[in-house]
């Protein structure tokens, strides 16, 4: 994060002259704020609405004139049928997806860092990135062609019957976490290598003249130099725990695995706009938020009591 | 250690490991491409090969011809040409005014970008704003102007901006320039390099945009939706293989047009990827410095 840097230049006092002066500089930059506050502020304001009932009829009344439930939707979101399934569905896809992601980032940018071939270093790196590129919708469409029942994957085992995309099981959350990790671990290495191309050169000669092999190295050298990154993104990922995108799950997702794919973001969307109530979707994405912000604060703090650098 | 120059068992070891991880990347891509060039027919005998076993133009004959892919293909075109233009215009504007010590509101108006970056309204009152309160559903402009700005790339632009030597603009308004002519005269064709990143992320980003369309404009369907369309429909047909005949006598399977569509929806990445993946990458480790 940055750091606020102080500014010499006294800064000049509010003045109409001043104003003229700048005008152009407010003509440039008044009108993005004014599109800030319509599609930024103005839905953080429709929070109002998880503490209301609202339904296509109340959404036109003014926020005054809607009925008032307090935590009402708060309540039925939390004993909907569906909420403790998905809920358990979140929060494991997310700290799996976390966990490989984290790990095979780290290990590709290992594997990348030790190979001494810079040709095909480069394009091992070009290559793996390229998915990181491509759509979701895509993703999906590839992966159900090749990991359904009967898919290229289970032609190539000789027709072995793995069901990766066909038992309502938690084996869904690993085979959405195994595809993530196939799209973005390319695009997560880079800056891991990047913090372990700043590691200084003379650590790594010194080991050697102690007589230290190629994994001491890596062990005792690259994998503390990058520790500090790894600490930096394991944070703002916690941040995000409970945002698991609806798109990826929605797509890879069909209906016999639905009720292991469902996750908080869509399960918004189906009781918000799927079944018209407004102010319970907006209950459960707001909750989703709020928890966010909370679990900021405390992988924050963790850090910051083992010694590590804190975030914010 | 880089001046080494014998191979250990080692270097062996990784080579055949990234050989392996290459195959994985790749190897799903050029199945997809294999079946879309493949006669229908032939592909029901088993999908597992990246050689055409019987070449033909036909799936993609009748995407266009009688699936109307045309239409979702301009419209994605479309769609990416002016989300990018508008949105570096727009991004690059505000980043200039951003990185204006000077200017009366920097530090506010900063603040006022930034919070939005960590806390948002989320799904619902987004979709409750687009679709009832401004009625901007099934419009162009609803894949344009919510996503016009991204305040991420607002902030690497304006370290890049803060980053050019001060003189070039104090030069500039000696010679009577006022703010709106040095944005566009210097600061502009200076920020080529950053400029490229920021389009580059914000095309791909239109390109593959797919829940605006889902949520807010299933009427002006994009590449992304039909794709996502097609594949719903193919899951139904196999489900029941009820259509199976009707599709046989039109020589196209479900599994043959949904690997077509797929290749039209990748093929602009993959066309534009070697060349621009270095801006790709420089966008990456810029953002990752400067954090």
């Amino acid at each position: 994060m940055k750091k606020p840097k102080k500014n010499p230049a006294t800064k000049e006092k509010f003045s109409w002259e001043l104003m003229y002066k700048q005008r152009f500089l407010l003509m440039m930059s008044v009108p993005f704020l004014i599109w800030l506050i319509i599609f930024k502020y103005i839905p953080l304001w429709g929070w109002t609405m998880a503490f209301q009932e609202v339904t296509p009829k109340t959404f036109a009344m003014s926020v005054w004139e809607r009925p008032f439930v307090g935590f009402g939707n708060f309540v039925t979101a939390f004993t909907d049928r569906l909420f403790a399934q998905t809920m358990m569905n979140t929060i494991f896809i997310s700290i799996l997806g976390i966990g490989l992601g984290t790990a095979g980032a780290i290990l590709f940018a290992l594997m990348l860092n030790e190979i001494r071939m810079q040709k095909f270093k480069k394009f091992t790196q070009t290559v793996s990135y390229l998915p990181h590129f491509v759509s979701w919708v895509i993703i999906a469409s590839i992966a159900k062609m090749f990991l359904n029942d009967g898919g290229a994957l289970e032609t190539m085992l000789g027709g072995a019957r793995l069901h990766l995309m066909s038992s309502n099981s938690p084996m869904f959350w690993i085979v959405v976490c195994l595809i993530n990790v196939w799209k973005e671990v390319g695009w997560d290495a880079i800056i891991y290598l990047s913090a372990m191309a700043g590691i200084d050169q003379g650590i790594y000669e010194a080991a050697k003249v102690d007589g230290a092999n190629r994994f001491q190295q890596i062990w005792h050298i690259t994998l503390p130099g990058v520790k500090p990154t790894a600490i930096v993104l394991l944070i703002m990922s916690i941040g995000s725990a409970l945002n698991v995108g609806m798109e990826r799950q929605m797509l890879l997702s069909n209906g016999i695995v639905q009720d292991h794919a469902m996750v908080l973001s869509w399960f918004a969307y189906v009781r918000g706009i799927g079944s018209n109530n407004y102010g319970l979707g907006t209950a459960i994405g707001m909750f989703q938020s709020v928890v966010g912000i909370i679990l900021l604060f405390i992988a924050n703090k963790i850090a910051g009591m083992f010694g590590e650098d804190k975030l914010v | 250690m880089k001046l080494e120059s014998k191979k250990t068992a080692f270097d062996y070891i990784l080579l055949a490991g990234f050989c392996v991880l290459i195959v994985i990347t790749v190897y799903p891509f050029l199945n997809v491409l294999a079946i879309s060039l493949n006669d229908p027919m032939d592909t029901m005998r088993g999908i597992n090969f990246v050689i055409p076993r019987v070449f033909t133009l036909s799936n993609y004959q009748y995407i266009f011809s009688e699936n109307n892919m045309l239409q979702p293909l301009i419209l994605s075109v479309v769609r990416t040409l002016v989300g990018t233009g508008l949105g570096v215009i727009c991004t690059s504007m505000l980043a200039y005014v951003l990185s204006r010590k000077d200017f009366y509101f920097n530090k506010s108006f900063t603040i006022i970008f930034i919070v939005t970056m960590y806390v948002s309204g989320g799904m619902i009152p987004e979709y409750l704003l687009i679709m009832r309160t401004l009625r901007m559903g099934q419009n162009f402009w609803v894949y344009i102007i919510p996503g016009l700005i991204w305040v991420y790339n607002v902030i690497l632009m304006r370290s890049f901006i803060e980053g050019m030597p001060m003189a070039l603009q104090e030069a500039a308004k000696i010679d009577g320039a006022n703010d709106f002519v040095i944005w566009y005269k210097i600061i502009l064709p200076l920020c080529k390099p950053v400029l490229a990143t920021v389009a580059l992320f914000v095309a791909v980003g239109q390109w593959n945009s797919f829940m605006d369309t889902y949520l807010y404009a299933r009427e002006l369907p994009t590449l992304q939706y039909v794709l996502y369309e097609v594949m719903q429909s193919a899951e139904i047909k196999m489900d029941t293989h009820a259509a199976s005949m009707g599709l046989v006598q039109n020589t196209v399977s479900p599994m043959s047009v949904r690997m077509a569509v797929t290749v039209v929806a990748t093929l602009p990445i993959l066309i534009v990827y070697p060349f621009l993946q270095k801006y790709f990458v420089g966008g990456m480790t810029l953002g990752a410095v400067k954090d």
